[in-house]
């Protein structure tokens, strides 16, 4: 049987780090790249006596997400106890949330191809992070600072059908949890991190296969090589008449393949229990709905909009709503200049070009929306041409001047005046008689070099259109000669 | 005259009329626990120079006329349970041998914050694990009446150091019975504040559901007085309740008359010493006399309670103790070859064996196929505790029972059988099930000579009635002014 006969099934488990100033359940900072151990408290340590205080504002991006996960956010959820036994996991267990997670029942429609996809979630909870192990030779260091910072795990059916729907599917959920200002998306460096289920049934099946868990899968491509790799592992091994053992499998990103971690008869009793140091999360209705009314608009919405609404092509959409921040600009500077295909044209084009070239963060650029929109205007008002614009926009980048400011300074103006353009015209048919009369006798082509030599002699400023009109005129004048 | 003799409250005016300094009151207390200590083994740790220059800082705010409350210079002593930012706290266990906390619980902060000189840290049942303080990896204290026997725990050390006259008062901890229990073995009176009324930050976790810190005193109006200083919301403890306690001194001298008493017919049941059985009914008259009604009610479920209890601590004490691994801080084992080795040997080695047996207890109670049938059909039984309460409490305002089913037993005496053990807190732990305030207050001797005590339960936060009521008992007899034999050996004038 080829592996065309096969049925791939993947869900997916996704941690996300919160982007809160102060971890889940102490004042400690969040802050990453601190000394070992300094952004701790006794909370973090796991010192005798402490006790974890919820800080509210992971339940706030918690509710957030799983708003725009269209989940169920349930009004009373509970804290859980996971143990085990682990130097960076100071209390020798997790705080976590067990059987009433805060969201449930979600969903997350994304686009695949030509079509959308829909994977259900399952569940979504909070929980802390440890803290990491550090091993040095014959020594192994604990390093803190990273215990106890705010994760949302988000769990989904085992909806996926292949590695690369696997692919599409976290990144558009990455997409709306930077959205959303809750995670940082950092797939390399650990913030948003990911785990796969996989199993394979033949097609036609009704009861999916025993499904294998895939770990260290920190980056869009190996998340798709890890699945791709277990799949063609899990049909040789049926076919082969071998079964496929529930267990844990490393991906070993060196080789390309997985390789076993833990076995089933391995697995860990967690021993969960309600935390009794915390009581049951309740929110109120009206908590939810605050939420809700402030969530913003979700990528997929508004890669629609754009199209419907603003007539966009479909690949401007998606690559101006690709970047939350560029969206943003997009967004500030439309409401300033009302022609969206020139701003989109000018935002992924010179906007873009510039922040990669220079690579400063768009958040961070000197230009604002509102100076973009102006510098449209005066291309349109003809007192700048097209290609000066591109300079005047280099110069707006570095300066975060005005563009009438730059135009002015760097005399880039366009001379839309018909009695300096009509003295440079008169001069420039004077000093070439020979090609008035290669015009004249026909040789139309001659034009064009009568519009080089106006252009160059107004350094690129002469209103074309103003040179054009003039040019013709002129020549018919001179034919009547 | 001898000092010690005087209640906190006594003390307290004697430094306020300046009669007395703190810091004599203090190396009265220093000098007896030299002299007296050395039989009862109360205290674990004695912080001298602390205490001392905490007496100083007191007197020196009562001459400047800036003193801070009934408190103020008085010295007391805390159970090994308490963080005490500087002083090595162990919670009577060999695993956290030269553990120095980095800061204080919140109630050792208050205290200090109220001008009390601490004396030092009490003796303990380990991780207050035991109702007899011979659980303790320093060994076991001997209760001042008798010194063969013990002073009960877990918060033996406390009560023993305020029998003997060590300290002005104490405080304990109470998970199942811990603050009640040794005090109604020791003359002293003890509360068990109602389940998020004082603050747990800073104290050593047992099994957070039931936890709580209350004093141990010679009278009731001592306990109001501490009790007073550590009953507030605390927003470091997410289970301490947010309103702030009422002024228990203002109706403490109100008397019972009207006030309805429940007398549970499961609580003088098989077990119970026929003495004790006899000093409370006695006691029932006491109040009936004073003009509260009495009436038998019937809490079914307390039969169940203690298997419950022993249920629902042991799996949370599993969870609470697994911080406890050698790594970070306390004991870490030697000459160990791996990870697994570390956890193992450091664990063995550290903790003692009633630890280890709860720690096992509680493990499997959570365990993967039995925690249906343990841990969620025992939190069911602890609804139905808290119903039998509620339903009760819509008749009565407080429930009257013995505090222990026997006076103090002998060192060694159950120590083989640890059902026998936990049987001493059959009649304390329905009040942790369910949350609950309760008080104990001595209720007279035995013919052999010990103390016995009364337990008060109330509703939730009524800690107020239920001071009032054990007030009104003290008042009608003189056991408060009996002293244990040896305390009249020591020498200790001031």
């Amino acid at each position: 049987m080829p592996i065309a006969d096969f049925q791939p099934v993947i869900g997916l488990e996704v941690h996300a780090q919160l982007l809160t100033e102060s971890k889940i359940f102490s004042g400690a900072s969040t802050g990453f790249g601190a000394e070992p151990n300094l952004h701790t408290t006794e909370v973090c340590l796991g010192l005798p006596g402490a006790l974890p205080v919820l800080n509210e504002k992971v339940v706030h991006m918690a509710v957030r997400a799983g708003l725009a996960l269209n989940c169920q956010i349930r009004l009373h959820s509970v804290w859980a106890r996971k143990h085990y036994f682990y130097p960076d996991l100071p209390k020798g267990y997790q705080i976590t949330q067990y059987e009433e997670p805060i969201c449930e029942h979600g969903n997350l429609v994304f686009p695949f191809g030509d079509t959308e996809k829909s994977v259900r979630i399952l569940r979504i909870h909070m929980e802390e992070d440890a803290g990491k192990n550090i091993h040095q030779g014959a020594q192994s260091l604990v390093d803190l600072n990273r215990a106890g910072t705010p994760l949302l795990e988000i769990v989904s059916e085992p909806d996926l059908r292949s590695a690369d729907e696997a692919a599409e599917y976290l990144k558009a959920l990455r997409d709306i949890l930077v959205y959303l200002g809750v995670n940082d998306g950092n797939l390399e460096e650990g913030s948003f991190r990911c785990d796969a289920n996989v199993s394979v049934m033949k097609k036609g099946a009704t009861e999916f296969g025993t499904r294998v868990e895939l770990k260290n899968l920190n980056s869009f491509r190996f998340v798709k090589q890890a699945i791709d790799y277990e799949i063609a592992r899990q049909v040789e091994l049926v076919e082969g008449g071998g079964k496929v053992e529930q267990e844990t499998r490393l991906f070993d990103t060196q080789r390309g393949e997985t390789r076993a971690m833990r076995g089933k008869e391995d697995a860990r009793d967690y021993r969960y229990f309600p935390d009794p140091d915390l009581p049951p999360l309740v929110l109120e209705p009206a908590f939810v709905d605050g939420i809700k009314a402030t969530l913003p608009e979700l990528p997929l919405a508004k890669v629609r909009r754009y199209v419907d609404v603003l007539g966009l092509s479909e690949y401007d959409a998606r690559l101006l709503t690709a970047d939350k921040a560029l969206a943003a600009f997009f967004e500030s500077a439309l409401a300033h200049y009302g022609d969206a295909k020139k701003l989109a044209n000018w935002c992924l084009g010179e906007l873009s070009r510039q922040v990669n070239e220079k690579g400063v963060a768009l958040t961070q650029v000197k230009v604002t929306p509102v100076q973009l929109a102006g510098l449209l205007q005066a291309i349109d008002g003809k007192t700048v041409s097209n290609n000066a614009a591109k300079e005047v926009f280099g110069a707006m980048f570095e300066s975060g001047r005005d563009a009438q400011s730059v135009i002015a300074e760097k005399g880039l103006g366009q001379v839309s005046d018909t009695g300096a353009i009509e003295a440079v015209v008169n001069d420039i048919l004077a000093r070439h008689p020979a090609e008035v009369a290669q015009y004249k006798a026909g040789k139309v082509q001659v034009f064009g070099f009568f519009v080089g030599q106006v252009m160059r002699a107004m350094k690129g400023k002469g209103n074309p259109q103003t040179v054009n009109e003039l040019l013709k005129a002129k020549l018919k004048l001179t034919r009547a000669f | 005259m001898n000092c010690t003799a005087l209640s906190l409250t006594q003390l307290s005016g004697r430094l306020a009329e300046k009669a007395l300094s703190s810091v004599e009151a203090t190396e009265a207390c220093l000098r007896r626990v030299e002299q007296v200590d050395p039989k009862v083994k109360s205290f674990i740790r004695v912080d001298r120079d602390g205490a001392l220059r905490a007496a100083q800082a007191s007197d020196a705010r009562r001459a400047a006329g800036k003193t801070v409350g009934v408190l103020d210079g008085v010295p007391v002593a805390l159970k090994d349970m308490l963080l005490t930012e500087g002083l090595e706290t162990t919670a009577g266990s060999k695993i956290l041998r030269g553990f120095i906390p980095p800061y204080d619980a919140t109630v050792v902060r208050l205290l200090r914050e109220a001008g009390a000189p601490i004396l030092g840290k009490l003796n303990q049942d380990e991780f207050a694990m035991g109702s007899s303080t011979e659980s303790s990896a320093f060994g076991p204290t001997h209760n001042p009446w008798d010194l063969s026997r013990t002073p009960g725990g877990s918060s033996g050390g406390s009560a023993a150091a305020v029998a003997a006259q060590l300290c002005f008062g104490a405080l304990g901890t109470d998970t199942g019975g811990s603050i009640r229990q040794p005090a109604a073995m020791t003359n002293t009176v003890g509360v068990k504040p109602t389940y998020g009324r004082v603050s747990r930050y800073g104290v050593i976790a047992y099994a957070s559901s039931f936890d709580q810190v209350g004093p141990i005193t010679r009278t009731v109006a001592d306990a109001a007085a501490m009790l007073q200083v550590l009953a507030r919301h605390d927003a470091r403890d997410a289970t301490s309740h947010r309103v702030d306690a009422p002024d228990y001194s203002q109706g403490l001298e109100g008397g019972v008359r009207g006030l309805r008493i429940g007398v549970p017919k499961e609580y003088f049941g098989d077990g119970l010493d026929s003495e004790v059985g006899e000093a409370v009914q006695r006691a029932a008259k006491v109040f009936e006399k004073l003009g509260a009604t009495l009436t038998d009610i019937s809490l079914p479920h307390t039969r169940y309670a203690l298997a419950t209890y022993y249920v629902l601590a042991p799996a949370e004490a599993s969870s609470n103790l697994a911080r406890y691994d050698g790594i970070r801080y306390g004991h870490r084992a030697q000459g160990i070859k791996s990870l697994k080795d570390l956890y193992a040997t450091t664990r063995s080695e550290g903790f003692g064996p009633e630890v280890k047996r709860r720690i096992m207890l509680g493990t499997y109670a959570l365990s993967a196929g039995y925690y249906d049938a343990y841990y969620r059909k025992a939190q069911q039984v602890r609804t139905l505790v808290q119903r039998d309460f509620q339903s009760a409490f819509q008749n009565v305002d407080v429930v009257l029972s013995p505090t222990s089913p026997v006076p103090a037993f002998r060192l060694g005496e159950k120590t083989q059988s640890p059902l026998a053990m936990y049987l001493m807190d059959v009649l304390t732990l329905p009040c942790n099930l369910a949350g609950l305030p309760g008080v104990s207050v001595p209720c007279g001797f035995t013919r052999g000579g010990l103390p016995m005590g009364l337990q008060l339960l109330g509703r939730p936060f009524d800690e107020a009635g239920l001071l009032q009521a054990a007030r009104a008992f003290e008042r009608e007899h003189d056991f408060s002014s009996r002293w244990p034999p040896l305390t009249r050996d020591a020498r200790a004038d001031c």
